[in-house]
């Protein structure tokens, strides 16, 4: 049972942490725009048309 | 959107490529797509596609889930858009972030699908110059960084409008950043407490249920969960102590006074007992009380938020810029914003285009539409010295204006002023969660009191921790859950069906209504003109006759031309075609001269005197007649919904008295009451005098409901107990409602009703268990029978009943379900 006297002090650190990088993220934004990452990730370039895109890294 | 009603239009054979609406016969616009030519049916829609392709974008065309509106290039709103770029407009809506990095915030329209944001992203990344750009889906709100040395506003909004959308910038303002920081901050405080929940109950957990815990151990635990509450307590429940403090301060306890209460008394308590190292502690109910709560809270401001932001942004446009001739009679044009007009300025109005401000014609001669206005439907006609009111449209040709009053003082702004006063007198109907919650304070306290004295007498050791289980177990959890559980899923589901509630209290008393008063412009009817009657003179044909007509006002945009084209044969071919303003049309057809227009007009081609038919249903006749005399009378008239006489019985099966007030004339107006069987209605009524109508139905105790669209019904809209606006109608008509109807169908009324009734049942529902659990609960805290552990399954399965009972309105389906088009509808080009 002694352990606990390391986990338990340890379990309020993660939460702290947890908690420190939920507010981290509400400040940058992250929770602006909850729908559109879910929508832009389908509808990333899969097959980029041969033209500027691919040419301009070519060069 | 077929043309004859019944008929339904064939499948094309060849659909727009780009917006879907079938080609007409004979238009050639190619589209290269992939190594293939496909049509377009326009020039507008054809450049928009061509630019989509050609700058790489083509793979919107396989990734888009909704077909897109026909562009409309308006080559003078286009040269507008270079006003943008004048430093005293940025002011208002650019923010300087160095020499020449520029950030603005743009509104985004025409946006229907989750390809149209990629495309415009894209889009408008690859300009050069841009330094980024991010569309945020949700709000179709777009932020734009520039170098100013390198591209100029105006050419970013020229991009977003030619692959067809058209992009404004706006003030995103000051509420808008209010609303940015309480929404991060109730989303700090929901995680704070969920985070606190969740690790408080890991240590509860074992302290139930284990048998051989050392005292060391259930210490070490109880000042975890303490450490872990101070800040849920402190931070996340802050907002009911405040509130709950105003509510004392006011003297009417609503429900942030027994939360309060609870979360108070057992915190203390708890601290004590960790403290004094006897008694129980409650940590474990008191962070789960905290988020649940908070849940409550968060979702009902999300769902309030997302229906009144559409409506806020459409009036915080920046105002529009309009030609101004300097130097009138001469026809020198400048574009100017309308906020830098003076008193006296000559001002061009295209057809089109909206009136910036009220006025005097000088020249011109045109029909204006003042239907958001004065509710008048038809378009009035407007010649040399009549006066123009600011907001209405020009619709048919050219007209020079001179303006006489700006600002404040034009009648729009009377309006305003008008909607702001009856919004503020208007009566406040108590919401049902706030009269339960105050009986429900005053019953606790006085338990409680009974209680503590009681037990002091018994025993007064045991007096504390009987009084803090009794506040605890009270669980006004599930009383504070249960109106915003239902209201929210209510107001999600109603959003589903196509009504958006922009206020709180829209759905309590939308359940109670008991008159709802109609305005007959835009919401009964369609507000636009169609052919009712034909009647040919003897040896005419009828079809013949409106094909002729057709063909005469083959080239005019205005509402009668559009009524009399509508479902008529092509193929008479016209010469000389000679528009007379305000009068009608003469052409050659087949070298005989044919007049279609009023029956003066037309009786001076065949020199008889042409008497209208009787108009009993309130038509307007237009006469068609050439050199050898009359050919036919086309009745024309606005024409009721499709849906609303069954709409309107619904409603009256409900129960709902209804009435009719409209701006327009007697004739029209009771045409549309017999047809509608409405039995009450009222023509001719100014906004003061539906305001007056809309009081006296209050003062006989009714509660009333007001359908309307127009500027002119804001006030009332106001006024009324419960207001319902048209999606399709004035923004601050829309501002001023307390729901938004969205797309046409009146049946949603009906289904509102129902769906607020329901709802309606369900808080009681949800009230009455609240109330019945604590019947059990208070009784058993009171003889001292209830301990931590029971509490806080007490309140979570309570409060889980009272979530689940209101998750039933998700799945509420209306009498009318929404056919569900594969692509939202349009507007017709």
């Amino acid at each position: 049972m002694e352990i606990l006297y390391l986990l338990i002090p340890l379990s309020l650190v993660l939460v702290g942490v947890i908690a420190w990088i939920m507010i981290w993220a509400v400040r940058a934004g992250q929770f602006e725009d909850l729908e559109g990452p879910a929508q832009s990730i389908i509808m990333d370039d899969d097959n980029p048309a041969p033209d500027d895109s691919t040419t301009k890294k070519e060069q | 959107m077929s043309n004859s009603p019944g008929l339904v239009s064939p499948p094309s054979f060849f659909s727009c490529f780009h917006c879907g609406l079938p080609v007409p016969d004979g238009a050639h616009y190619p589209i290269q797509y992939e190594g293939h030519e496909e049509q377009a049916c326009c020039r507008g829609c054809q450049a928009v596609a061509q630019t989509i392709i050609d700058s790489g974008q083509g793979a919107y065309y396989t990734h888009r889930t909704a077909l897109p509106a026909t562009p409309q290039i308006a080559e003078s709103e286009l040269k507008k858009l270079g006003l943008y770029d004048l430093p005293e407009i940025q002011e208002s809506f650019v923010r300087v972030e160095a020499e020449h990095i520029r950030e603005a915030a743009l509104i985004l329209e025409n946006i229907v699908c989750a390809a149209c944001i990629w495309l415009n992203e894209r889009h408008i990344a690859q300009l050069p110059g841009v330094l980024s750009v991010e569309i945020n889906y949700a709000t179709r709100r777009a932020r734009v960084r520039w170098d100013n040395s390198r591209i100029q506003l105006s050419d970013i909004l020229k991009a977003v409008s030619d692959i067809g959308y058209i992009a404004h910038p706006f003030d995103p303002g000051r509420s808008d950043d209010i609303y940015r920081r309480e929404r991060n901050t109730a989303i700090k405080r929901l995680a704070i407490a969920g985070l606190g929940m969740m690790q408080v109950m890991m240590y509860a957990l074992p302290t139930y249920t284990a048998t051989d815990m050392t005292d060391d151990i259930r210490m070490l635990m109880s000042w975890a969960s303490l450490i872990l509450t101070i800040p849920v307590v402190l931070y996340s429940a802050w907002p009911f102590f405040l509130g709950a403090w105003r509510d004392l301060k006011r003297k009417t306890p609503g429900m942030d006074v027994p939360v309060a209460l609870g979360v108070g008394s057992a915190f203390v308590a708890s601290i004590y007992s960790t403290f004094s190292g006897h008694g129980e502690v409650y940590y474990d109910s008191v962070t789960m009380f905290v988020f649940l709560l908070l849940t409550g809270r968060f979702l009902e401001m999300n769902a309030r938020r997302r229906a009144g932001a559409a409506v806020e942004e459409l009036v915080k446009l920046i105002p529009a810029a309009t030609t101004r001739l300097p130097d009138y009679p001469a026809t020198t044009e400048e574009e100017v914003p309308v906020v830098r007009l003076k008193v006296g300025d000559h001002i061009l109005v295209r057809p089109g285009e909206t009136i910036p401000a009220d006025g005097v014609v000088v020249s011109g001669d045109s029909a204006v539409s003042e239907a958001l206005l004065t509710g008048e439907s038809l378009p009035v006609s407007k010649s040399a010295h009549a006066r123009v009111i600011g907001g209405s449209l020009n619709q048919a040709s050219p007209l020079v204006i001179r303006v006489d009053k700006l600002g404040a003082d034009t009648r729009l702004a009377a309006i305003v002023r008008l909607l702001d006063r009856a919004q503020s007198e208007k009566p406040r109907i108590g919401k049902m969660a706030d009269r339960a919650a105050a009986w429900f304070v005053g019953l606790l306290l006085v338990i409680t009191a009974l209680v503590g004295l009681a037990w002091y007498l018994i025993d007064p050791s045991r007096v504390l921790w009987i009084v803090v289980s009794i506040l605890v177990v009270t669980c006004p959890c599930a009383l504070g859950l249960a109106t915003p559980a239902a209201l929210t899923t209510a107001t999600g589901r109603l959003t589903r069906l196509g009504m958006l509630t922009t206020r709180g209290h829209a759905l309590e008393t939308l359940a109670r209504m008991t008159d709802l008063v109609f305005d007959k412009t835009g919401t009964l009817t369609r507000g636009q003109l169609s052919v009712r009657q034909v009647i040919p003179a003897a040896g005419h044909d009828a079809a013949r006759a409106r094909a002729i007509a057709a063909a005469l006002e083959a080239g005019s945009e205005h509402p009668i031309a559009r009524a009399l084209r509508e479902g008529a044969a092509s193929g008479v071919s016209v010469e000389q075609v000679r528009n007379q303003p305000g009068q009608g049309v003469e052409a050659m057809i087949g070298g005989v001269r044919h007049r279609l227009g009023t029956p003066a007009f037309a009786s001076a081609c065949c020199r008889t005197d042409l008497v209208p038919p009787p108009s009993p249903d309130g038509e307007s006749w237009v006469v068609l007649a050439n050199d050898d005399g009359l050919i036919a009378w086309f009745g024309l008239a606005d024409s009721p919904r499709a849906d609303a006489a069954q709409a309107l019985r619904a409603l009256e099966q409900q129960g709902i008295r209804l009435h009719l007030l409209s701006g327009d004339g007697e004739a029209a107006v009771a045409a549309t009451a017999r047809q509608l069987g409405i039995g009450v209605w009222r023509a001719n009524a100014l906004p003061e005098d539906k305001l007056a109508y809309v009081k006296a139905l209050q003062d006989e105790g009714r509660v009333v409901g007001m359908v309307g669209d127009g500027i002119n019904d804001a006030p009332v809209l106001a006024a009324a107990q419960v207001s319902i606006a048209m999606g399709e109608g004035a923004e601050v008509a829309q501002a001023a409602a307390d729901m938004v109807m969205l797309g046409q169908r009146l049946a949603i009324l009906a289904d509102g009703v129902a769906l607020a009734r329901k709802t309606h049942r369900i808080i009681r529902q949800n009230l009455g268990w609240a109330l019945g659990y604590n019947l059990i609960a208070i009784p058993a805290a009171a003889l001292g029978h209830v301990t931590p552990w029971m509490a806080g399954i007490g309140m979570s399965a309570s409060s889980l009943l009272v979530v689940l009972n209101a998750l039933r309105l998700a799945d509420f389906k209306g009498e009318n379900p929404l056919p569900q088009p594969a692509v939202p509808q349009r507007k017709p080009a």
